[in-house]
C-alpha cells in the first residue's frame, strides 16, 4: 500500500491530469447542454497539457532559456513538451470555436441548446 | 413586463436577429434558405411517442457512461503506475533529441530561447500548420456567423450602455495601449526569452478586445476592418510559406541562405525567428479579435 501511494506520488501531476481528464470526459459525456460539453472537452484539452508539461520536467535544472554560453544540456529542462503543448492549445482553441460558433447556430434555428430536444426537433423538421 | 429574465430577453432578441438574417440571405439564395421553424416549434409538442428502443436508451445511457467512464480511468491510472517518476533527469523523455536541441540550439538557429528555437526553425512546419488551422477555424466561424454587411445593426442595448461607461472608457484608454505594447514587446523578443509570436498575438489581441468593449464597434473600425483583417492575415500567412520555403529548399540542397543565425542575445538575430514571430502574432492576434468580434456581432470590424 504504501508503495503504490509512494510511486502515485512519484507521478503526482499524471495522477491530477488523469483525475483532469476523467472530469472532463464524465462531463462530456451526461451533460445535455452542447455549451457544458465544450466545457468538458477543454477541461480534457487541459489535462492533456498538464500532462505534457510534467513529463518536461526535470527538478532542479533551468528553464529553457540559455544563459549565456552555458549550452550543457544537463542545466536545463526538456524544452520540446513545452513547444507541443504549444500547438495543443491553439488546435483547442479553434476547434472550441468552430463548436462555439456551431453551437450558436443550432440555437438560433432552434431555441434550445439541449441535444435531445434539438435531435427530435431535426427529426420532426425532416420527417423522421 | 411579462419576460423579465435574461434568457428571455436575450431570446427575444436573438430570434429577431434570425428572421433578418433569413430574410437578406434567401434573398440572394431562396433554394438555400432555410425555412424559419420559429412559429412551428414551440407549439409543436415535444413528446414525441418514443419507441422502447428509445426509452432504455435514455435510462440506460447515464449507467453506461459512467461505466465507460470508469473503465478508462482505471486503464489511465495502471498507465499512470508505469509512468517514469516526475521530475527525474533519466526519463526516456529527455534523450538525444533534447541534448541537440539544447546543446547546439544556439549556435544553429541564433536563438537564446531554446522552445522558440525548436518551434519556429527545427520544427517551423509544424507552426506553420498551426497557423493555418488558426486561419481555417476562423474562416470556418466567418461561414458560420457572417451576416449580411449592409444588414442593420442589431439593437443591443446592453452594448450601447456599455459603450458610455465612462469608467470602462478611461480605464481601457489607460490600459489597452499599456497591453497592446505589451504584447508587441512579447513577440519581438520572443527568440531572446519567455514570449513569442503565439503569447504575443493572444495578448494584443486582448488589448484589442479591451478596445472594443470600451469604444463600441463603430470607432473600433478605424483601427480593424474587414480589409485589414484580411490583408494582414493573408500576407503573414503568405510570408510564413514562401520564407520557410526558401529555407527548407536551402537547407534540404545543402545551399547557402541569406539568414544566418547572427550574434545571439542581440535582437535582430536567429535568422527567420523574428520576422516570423511577428507575422505569427499577427495572425493571432487578428484571430483572437476576429472571434470576438463575430460571436458579438456576426462581422469583423
Amino acid at each position: 500500500m504504501n508503495d503504490f501511494l509512494m510511486k502515485l506520488w512519484d507521478s503526482r501531476f499524471a495522477v491530477a491530469a488523469v483525475i483532469l481528464f476523467a472530469v472532463g470526459f464524465v462531463t462530456l459525456l451526461l451533460h445535455r447542454n452542447l455549451i457544458k460539453k465544450i466545457i468538458g472537452l477543454n477541461i480534457m484539452d487541459t489535462a492533456a497539457y498538464l500532462l505534457l508539461t510534467s513529463l518536461g520536467y526535470i527538478e532542479n535544472r533551468l528553464s529553457p532559456i540559455l544563459r549565456g554560453d552555458d549550452t550543457d544540456p544537463a542545466h536545463y529542462v526538456n524544452p520540446l513538451p513545452a513547444g507541443l503543448v504549444l500547438t495543443g492549445i491553439v488546435v483547442s482553441v479553434s476547434v472550441t470555436a468552430v463548436l462555439l460558433a456551431l453551437t450558436i447556430r443550432l440555437y438560433r434555428r432552434y431555441h434550445s441548446l439541449n441535444v435531445d430536444e434539438i435531435y427530435k426537433m431535426a427529426q420532426k423538421e425532416h420527417g423522421v | 413586463m411579462k419576460k423579465t429574465g435574461f434568457l428571455e430577453r436575450l431570446r427575444d432578441w436573438d430570434a429577431d436577429r434570425f428572421d433578418l438574417t433569413e430574410k437578406t440571405a434567401g434573398d440572394m439564395h431562396p433554394d438555400l434558405s432555410p425555412k424559419p421553424l420559429k412559429q412551428e416549434i414551440p407549439d409543436a409538442p415535444l413528446e414525441r411517442l418514443a419507441t422502447r428502443g428509445e426509452r432504455a436508451f435514455d435510462r440506460l445511457y447515464p449507467v453506461l457512461a459512467l461505466v465507460l467512464g470508469t473503465v478508462m480511468i482505471v486503464f489511465l491510472f495502471l498507465t499512470v503506475l508505469d509512468l517514469p517518476p516526475y521530475g527525474a533527469a533519466d526519463n526516456p523523455a529527455h534523450n538525444e533529441v533534447t541534448a541537440r536541441y539544447l546543446g547546439s540550439g544556439t549556435a544553429e538557429t541564433g536563438a537564446v530561447n531554446a522552445v522558440a528555437g525548436v518551434i519556429l526553425d527545427y520544427r517551423a512546419f509544424d507552426t506553420l500548420g498551426e497557423s493555418h488551422v488558426l486561419y481555417a477555424a476562423i474562416t470556418a466561424v466567418l461561414i458560420l456567423l457572417l451576416v449580411q454587411s449592409d444588414a442593420p445593426e442589431a439593437d443591443d442595448p446592453g452594448a450601447r450602455l456599455m459603450e458610455r461607461d465612462p469608467i470602462l472608457t478611461v480605464t481601457a484608454s489607460v490600459i489597452a495601449p499599456i497591453v497592446i505594447l505589451f504584447g508587441v514587446y512579447n513577440m519581438l523578443t520572443g527568440h531572446l526569452g519567455p514570449g513569442g509570436g503565439f503569447s504575443g498575438g493572444a495578448i494584443v489581441g486582448a488589448g484589442l478586445i479591451l478596445l472594443s468593449f470600451a469604444f463600441g464597434p463603430h470607432r473600433m473600425k478605424r483601427i480593424v476592418t474587414f480589409r485589414t483583417f484580411r490583408i494582414a492575415s493573408i500576407s503573414a500567412l503568405c510570408f510564413y510559406s514562401v520564407s520557410k520555403l526558401y529555407s527548407f529548399f536551402c537547407g534540404a540542397n545543402g545551399l547557402h541562405t541569406i539568414f544566418s543565425p547572427g550574434t545571439p542575445s542581440r535582437i535582430l538575430s536567429a535568422g527567420l525567428i523574428l520576422p516570423l514571430n511577428i507575422a505569427v502574432g499577427v495572425v493571432v492576434s487578428f484571430t483572437m479579435y476576429g472571434l470576438y468580434s463575430l460571436f458579438e456581432r456576426g462581422r469583423i470590424g
